[in-house]
This record gives C-alpha cells, structure tokens and sequence, in this order.
C-alpha cells in the first residue's frame, strides 16, 4: 500500500479527479465549436473513450467529487446522470452507449433497494430528481 | 476469532488492523511506564519514615516535568496521526461489496458485473455442527478475494446497525437512507466474525458477519456458483 504525504494528505487527489467528469468540463467550448461543424464527431471520441473504460471496468473509481465517507449523492448523482445522459441523448437521436458508464457505476455501488423504488418512480411519474 | 479469557485484540488480518494493533502495543507500554513510575513514587512515599518539612519551590524538577509529558504526548501523537491518515488513504478499488443491515440479518450485494444478492442469518445455537461458534455463524457467508483493495458501502433498511469486522480493523455506522463506504485489504485467507456494534432491537446480538476471505480462483468459482444458484 502506497504511503502518501503526511503533512498534505489530500494534494494530488485533484489529479485523480473523474475521468469523464474532468473529460466533459475541458471539453465543454471545444465540443460547442466542433459539434456545430461536425454533429456527430464529439460524441463518437466520447463514445470510443467511455467503450474502453466499460471494457476494464472493474468497479467504480475513486470519484474525487465524492471523497469522503458518505457515498450517498455518489450513488444518486450517477442515477440522475445515466438518465438525464439518456434522455439528452435520444433526443438528439444519438447512440446512448456512452450513459453506459454510469449505469456501471451506479449499479456497482447504489442498493438495489433503492435502485428499485427510484425505477418505480420514474415509471410512476413520483421521482424526486430532475431528470 | 476471539477466544475465551482473550486480553488483547484478535490477529490482524489487514494492513491496518496491523498498524493500529502496533501502535495499541505502543501506546499501552508508555501507560504502564508512566502507571509503574508513579505507583513506585507513591509507594515510596508513603512507606518512608523520613519526614521533610522544608520542601520549598523547584524550577528545575518543575521544568522537568512539564517537557517530559509534552515530549510523550508528541510520542504517542505522531504514530496514531499516521495511521489516522493511512486509513483515509485513496485506494482504487478491486471490488463493491454492499452490506445492508435488517432487522435481524445483513444482506449483501456483489453487484459490479452481474447482481449476486443474498442474505446472512445467523445459525441458531441448537442447529449448530460441533466446532461451531455459538452466536457466530451465519448460513451464507460474505466471501472475498484476499489481497485486493475491497469497498464495502454500508447501509441499513430500518434501524441503525453497525457493520464491524474486528479482524480487519473495520467499523462502520449502518444508518438508513446513507451510504457509508469503508475499504480494506483482507491480507490472508481465513474466516473473520463480527457482530452488529449498534443497538438494533430485540435480536441486535444475534446478527453476526462473518467475512470468509478465499484466493482469487475460489473467489471466482464462489460466485459462478452463487450466479447458477440463483438463476434455477
């Protein structure tokens, strides 16, 4: 087991921020620029990028938006993000498989309880969250 | 496990548990040191039959012993803020593990590739085989990969329970509606068992864990078969 810094426990954590959350912050202006020449060209580099960390998917990263103890909003947050990613996605009639990363993830760490009465709930129109 | 008439802690059987069982060692010894010192002092001046009746002032010993405490205290500082860091080190994990505390039973879910789920009750005392552990065994048990950084998120279904593998040096709160990850490395093959460390009701003694920790291989052919047993 690695030993880190002990005076500055935390530097370097920002390094190991999300991959795809870090990927679509710095992506964000160039993706406007590019999307309007090119429709289809962001979202096939997003999606070569995301088939391949679905591939060696072991379990859920460490995700540095989420670092402490309490995972609660990790597994929700994930939820929100594969079906807002799904819904942006089919509506501009675009392959879905990059919101596969996040069922990974929420799947791996969100109780199937839980999963299960959110399912319900969209389906019933009654979920709390802003999809 | 424990064993009867047992003192100290149980082996460790990861890194940290390691760490901390070191520095309980550390830390006991500087209280029997201090606790040796003082009962001579005492003893010594109680059985005397010397009397002095001019004790005045004294910067010297008063210096002596203002450093000499602060000088331990750092002693006994320093390592258990090591091992505090250490525990929050950032870890990549091999594997999920969900722990989900009922009224009376864990349930757990291995669900990174596909869902195995199921639940962990505990063995009633007349059922058990000889060699058994009274209070102990459960009928399913959570198994692991040995040497892998393990995430067990932990939560509760009705009332709070607490997740807790003595051996392993893990503890966490099972509060419903959270989702509190722990992590460790089960460094060795073995059988670990805890019990629920918080208050839950009527049966609260009687929801043991226990972690079985098996080679990779084992690892894999354990749930091939949990897989084929919940799909007949």
């Amino acid at each position: 087991m690695q030993r880190k810094d002990l005076l500055c426990p935390t530097s370097g954590n920002k390094s190991r921020a999300n991959h795809i959350a870090a990927f679509g912050h710095q992506r964000a202006k160039q993706r406007d620029r590019i999307s309007f020449r090119y429709p289809n060209l962001h979202s096939s580099i997003m999606a070569d990028a995301i088939e391949s960390k679905i591939k060696n998917y072991r379990t859920a990263p460490f995700d540095s938006r989420f670092p402490n103890t309490n995972q609660t909003r990790n597994c929700f947050q994930n939820y929100l993000d594969f079906h807002r990613c799904n819904k942006a996605l089919s509506e501009k009639d675009q392959d879905t498989s990059p919101c596969d990363w996040y069922q990974r993830v929420y799947k791996s760490i969100c109780p199937s309880v839980w999963v299960n009465n959110w399912d319900e709930g969209i389906e019933g129109g009654s979920f709390a969250g802003r999809v | 496990m424990a064993h009867p008439a047992q003192l100290g802690f149980q082996d460790a059987a990861s890194p940290v548990m390691e760490e901390l069982l070191h520095f309980h060692d550390h830390a006991l010894m500087i209280v029997f040191l201090i606790s040796t010192l003082v009962l001579y002092i005492i003893v010594a001046m109680v059985t005397t039959k010397l009397t002095n009746m001019f004790i005045l002032d004294s910067q010297e010993i008063e210096i002596i012993w203002t450093i000499l405490p602060a000088i331990i205290l750092i002693l006994i500082a320093l390592p258990s803020l090591r091992i505090l860091y250490l525990m929050d080190e950032i870890n990549n994990p091999h594997l999920t593990v969900k722990a989900i505390g009922h009224q009376w039973y864990w349930s757990y879910e291995y669900t990174d590739y596909q869902e195995i789920a199921f639940d962990s009750y505990m063995v009633p005392t007349q059922d058990l085989s000889p060699g058994q552990f009274r209070l102990l065994e459960v009928d399913h048990r959570m198994v692991l990969p040995t040497e892998a950084p393990i995430r067990v998120l932990v939560t509760a279904e009705d009332v709070l329970h607490s997740w807790a593998v003595p051996a392993l040096g893990v503890k966490m709160d099972a509060v419903p509606g959270r989702l509190n990850q722990t992590a460790f490395i089960a460094s060795r093959p073995g059988v670990f068992y805890g019990q629920c460390s918080e208050i839950c009701g009527a049966n609260h003694s009687f929801m043991p864990i226990v972690v079985e920790a098996v080679p990779l291989k084992h690892f894999q052919d354990w749930s091939t078969l949990m897989l084929e047993d919940a799909s007949l």
